[in-house]
């Protein structure tokens, strides 16, 4: 099944409605990756809430959607991970390092709000340095 | 009793007496302790208080408890089953334990009444070492099963108290409280097995959910002692809010726990710590954008 992906003003959102197959999430990887270069956006967020499972292979690639995102220029934040998996994430070993987390969606936009607009600043402050 | 007891004395020259069976012979055993039930239990009674045992007690306790204990002895000893002392050992044990009675004081009462009926059992029958020789051949097993019941009753009550009691402690499960709008307490008191760390975690991760929560302070002040497997479980802890969007705060480490941690060399570096509760929530607050303020400063007399 396909992941529908919205974008919603600087950030895409791809809203995961069933469990999916590996074929369906590399397939999401390489349509997010594809798309923040087209819509040029800042921030990614995926939402899992409807995932009441995780196996290593979904970990995986929400992993190397945020990496690579991350050098495509975008902040990536997966949202909605549920209590029950994340406990057996972590008792699998499976803890997301190095990819930021978020409890749904709103806190989702807020965190890549926050990001991008330290982001901003941090720029402005080089240039004033500069 | 005592009469009849007489009566089924045979004497000692009694031809019948090589093929009495162990069940006469215990029949004849009963009837003289029944016989020399007041000397005997007394004696017992004697015994328990120079040997120091049941100091919880006073001596007229120890006198009433040594007189059931003993008819419920000589009882099984006659009929050989062990049901009604089995339950009266149950019945004692439920009544002593919560007064502070040891195990090897019971055990060490049911031993010395098995020594004094037996040096009973010497004196009488010292001139016919024949028949004493038969006489402990049945005394000696059934006295030893009787010992068995009566400790094995003591001990499986006490255990079944300290279930009783761990139960209770589970059941004064840890509670995760709300301070401020989106930050979260958990103080962690007692022992921390893996089963209590599962809760805590699953109990702390539903409340993330449903408060909304943004970051969550951890205070394990109440922790005795940390060894690797329950630091693991608090790292998983930590890593598993994390994926809920929640920070987490730990405090309240003491230098024992601190000194355990680095000397095992559980890693630590994935987790916020603050010496204590306050400093912990004071830091919460900060990450959640809070100040707290005097209230003059807030709003300064004009």
């Amino acid at each position: 099944m396909e992941v529908p992906i919205l974008k919603q003003g600087h950030y895409l959102i791809a809203s995961i409605q069933s469990a999916l197959t590996d074929a369906d999430l590399s397939q999401l990887r390489e349509a997010l990756i594809e798309r923040v270069g087209r819509f040029r956006a800042r921030g990614v967020i995926v939402d899992v809430t409807a995932l009441d499972v995780m196996d290593s292979f979904a970990v995986r690639t929400l992993r190397d959607i945020a990496h690579m995102a991350r050098l495509r220029g975008s902040e990536t934040v997966i949202v909605g991970i549920q209590p029950e998996v994340a406990f057996a994430m972590v008792q699998l070993g499976l803890t997301l390092k190095g990819v930021s987390t978020a409890l749904d969606l709103e806190e989702g936009l807020a965190f890549l709000d926050r990001q991008t607009q330290l982001r901003i600043e941090r720029g402005s402050a080089r240039l004033d340095r500069g | 009793m005592a009469t009849k007891g007489k009566n089924a004395l045979p004497s000692p020259s009694d031809p019948q007496t090589q093929s009495e069976s162990t069940a006469a012979l215990l029949r004849e055993l009963v009837a003289l302790l029944r016989q020399n039930r007041t000397q005997l239990r007394e004696e017992w009674a004697r015994r328990i208080t120079r040997a120091q045992l049941l100091t919880a007690m006073t001596e007229e306790e120890i006198f009433a408890e040594a007189t059931s204990v003993y008819d419920n002895y000589v009882e099984a000893l006659e009929t050989g089953t062990f049901e009604a002392l089995q339950a009266y050992a149950r019945n004692l044990s439920e009544r002593i334990i919560p007064r502070g009675v040891e195990t090897h004081e019971v055990v060490g009462i049911v031993l010395l009444l098995r020594d004094v009926l037996a040096r009973s059992l010497f004196a009488k029958y010292h001139e016919d070492f024949d028949k004493l020789n038969r006489i402990l051949d049945a005394y000696e097993p059934a006295a030893n099963r009787i010992a068995n019941t009566v400790a094995v009753g003591f001990v499986q009550e006490r255990e079944r108290i300290i279930r009783q009691q761990q139960e209770a402690i589970r059941e004064l499960s840890t509670p995760v409280l709300q301070v401020r709008e989106r930050l979260l307490i958990l103080p962690i008191i007692g022992v921390i097995d893996p089963q209590r760390a599962r809760q805590l975690t699953e109990q702390l991760l539903r409340a993330i959910r449903t408060n909304r929560a943004k970051v969550v302070v951890i205070d394990i002040t109440g922790v005795a002692a940390m060894d690797s497997n329950v630091a693991n479980h608090l790292v998983q802890t930590v890593e598993a809010s994390r994926l809920l969007g929640a920070t987490v705060i730990v405090t309240g480490l003491s230098p024992e726990i601190a000194q355990t941690l680095v000397t095992i060399g559980v890693d630590l570096s994935e987790m916020a710590t603050v010496g204590d509760l306050q400093g912990g929530i004071e830091e919460a607050e900060r990450l959640l954008g809070y100040k707290v303020l005097p209230l003059e400063e807030v709003s300064p007399k004009t």
